[in-house]
């Protein structure tokens, strides 16, 4: 298991090596000039002087290696450079903005579970019932409604029925909880729907062929509770596919939150990246990118960790 | 029906012969929902010019934010421009991005797919470690980068480095789901029959593994167009995507929409039911064209 733990992390440097160099390449070859996009973004007359100067303080005159291995040994080291916008290092803006986006995630991960897995057996047990058909609807809609505009909609009712408009600050959980979690469930909500949705339809499906094996029947015919058979022996082996689910999707809750953000006017990871694009802001963007490539990686190593927890046949090696 | 103890009658019928697009209908009548309103959608997108009341991008001051009525069934904007007619030519966008960015992502996933599970060794593992790296990034977050880096490319009315950025993501899904097919086919006899004859690669690449993979290549390209709509959507809506005065549904949800929540409801429940709409029916589509051509094929 140990073997198989270092082996994974082990792998995981190629591959985040080559998302560097992947999105640095991109970022120096094809990217726009930070400089210029700053200082004569909106109209200003700059003399090409002073440009170059700004250049030469950034170090975009180096050439691409020098300045990737600057960035490279910079963050073996955990400094991540300073944002080419803002002037403050990169690694202040973005743990200043974390907390936010990991709880809505967080927050998002557990609605969607705390839906799906009640949904998915109800549909499955259900099977062709009205029960089932209303589920099905429901998860079916969850993948084609854009997360923002289900952002849209949740403001617009709270605001016509409640009068609830979206704080303009942020509140942190340690400070006051409640109005924290008032704050951040919509977000959630938002994002979590299109989760809920895809491990719906995964917990439906797999309990269907769960239900067929043969330890069912056998159970079912000892006289066992049908309570107990659904829980003890179907929903157990159900959620290895489900637990999978969960992980692929995260790439889309990510996405999810990168839009649905502005919606809530939350100042998160999803926000900043954005504007670290429409002002072209390198460093900014490469270590985002980097970042949020690592955490995927991480949740899917993750995920496969606990396979082998949810199910003692799987042993790694 | 003779019953005769310890027989049983097999019951045998013959399977009538309809017209497939019939036959598809019968047996997935959510996947023919899915693809009447598809249908109806591209017969809007092409008609847009004849069956839109008013001009999309006619300003009309003397009639802002006016609530849906017989005159503007979907209300107008805070220029006074149609909703409903910018919707229907909305549709002009979407399917021109979705079916532009899926056909050209999931085109050259194929290739990569069946190019590495045909030449397998070193080659398939290089390219598959280059995907991983792609598929490291999560989709929003990669075709942001490429929106942002490579900027604005307009040609013939279409920005094609959006359908780039929109496409990228799907090279690499598509390599893995048809690389699994293809290396399924690539262990039958006639392959290997094939280069005993002394065929050459690409004659045996397009005459017998190209064949064999259409069906999960054509499931993937349904689903994608589906994506490619959201995502689209939701990069117009960021502000980097298509832009003003184009209309598209995630552009009529961006900017100004937010500030007119309470007093024009419609500007942003409508766009968001077309999205809703479209992506809904190319999901069910590509669900049920997975279930009628290959249910074995995960997307």
């Amino acid at each position: 298991m140990l073997r198989y733990i270092v082996h994974r992390i082990l792998l995981m440097i190629p591959t985040l090596f080559g998302v560097a160099i992947l999105v640095f390449g991109m970022l120096r070859l094809m990217g726009g000039d930070p400089v210029e996009v700053m200082m004569r973004g909106d109209g200003g007359n700059v003399s090409q002087a002073v440009i170059e100067q700004e250049r030469v303080r950034l170090g975009l005159d180096r050439p691409i290696y020098v300045q990737f291995g600057k960035w490279l040994g910079g963050m073996a080291t955990g400094d991540f450079g300073v944002s080419m916008w803002t002037g403050k290092p990169v690694s202040q803006e973005i743990a200043s903005r974390l907390q936010l986006s990991l709880q809505v995630a967080v927050m998002a991960t557990v609605l969607a579970v705390l839906i799906a897995i009640p949904l998915g057996t109800l549909s499955a047990l259900y099977k062709d019932t009205w029960i089932d058909q209303v589920i099905r609807v429901i998860s079916i809609g969850g993948l084609a409604v854009p997360s923002f505009w289900l952002g849209m909609i949740i403001i617009l009712v709270l605001l016509s029925y409640f009068h609830w408009h979206p704080p303009i600050t942020f509140t942190p959980f340690l400070e006051n909880p409640r109005e924290n979690l008032a704050q951040l469930i919509w977000p959630a909500l938002a994002v979590g729907y299109r989760y809920s949705a895809v491990a719906t339809r995964m917990m439906r499906s797999t309990l269907l062929e769960v239900l067929q094996e043969d330890y069912i029947r056998t159970a079912r015919a000892k006289g066992v509770y049908e309570r107990l058979v659904v829980v003890r022996h179907a929903l157990s082996n159900a959620m290895l596919p489900v637990v999978t689910v969960i992980g692929l999707e995260f790439a889309f809750l990510i996405g999810g939150l990168v839009v649905t953000e502005q919606v809530f006017n939350l100042n998160g990871i999803g926000k900043l990246f954005v504007q670290a694009v429409a002002r072209s802001d390198f460093t900014m963007i490469q270590s985002l990118v980097l970042l949020i490539a690592a955490f995927f990686i991480l949740i899917n190593f993750a995920i496969d960790l606990m396979y082998a927890w949810l199910d003692p046949r799987i042993r790694y090696r | 029906m003779s019953a005769v103890p310890g027989t049983f009658e097999i019951a045998y019928k013959v399977p009538r012969r309809r017209h497939p697009v019939l036959a598809f209908a019968v047996q997935q009548p959510l996947g023919a929902a899915g693809l009447a309103i598809i249908v109806l959608m591209l017969a809007a997108a092409a008609l847009a010019k004849w069956v839109s009341p008013y001009d999309p991008l006619a300003v009309d001051y003397g009639g802002i934010l006016a609530p849906p009525s017989w005159q503007h069934v979907l209300g107008t904007d805070n220029f006074g421009r149609d909703v409903f007619s910018r919707i229907i030519f909305g549709s002009q966008t979407a399917l021109s991005v979705g079916f532009l960015s899926s056909l050209g992502g999931c085109t050259l996933g194929a290739i990569i797919g069946v190019a590495s599970a045909y030449f397998g060794g070193k080659t398939d593992m290089i390219v598959q470690r280059f995907m991983d790296v792609i598929l490291a990034f999560p989709i929003i977050v990669l075709a942001l980068a490429v929106v942002g880096l490579m900027g604005k490319n307009v040609v013939f009315g279409i920005d094609w480095n959006l359908i780039i950025a929109i496409g990228l993501p799907m090279v690499p899904r598509v390599a893995r789901v048809v690389r699994s097919s293809a290396l399924a086919v690539r262990e039958m006899p006639y392959i290997d029959a094939a280069r005993t004859a002394g065929f050459s690669h690409a004659r045996i690449i397009f005459r017998h593994i190209v064949p064999n993979v259409v069906a999960p290549y054509l499931i993937m390209l349904t689903a994608s167009v589906g994506q490619a709509i959201l995502l689209e959507a939701s990069l117009s809506f960021l502000g980097l995507g298509v832009t003003e005065p184009t209309p598209a549904w995630g552009l009529m949800l961006s900017g100004s929409a937010i500030d007119f929540y309470q007093q024009a409801p419609w500007m942003i429940v409508f766009p968001g039911v077309a999205i809703s709409l479209a992506v809904f029916a190319f999901n069910l589509f590509g669900d049920s064209l997975r279930d009628w051509l290959d249910p074995r094929i995960k997307i």
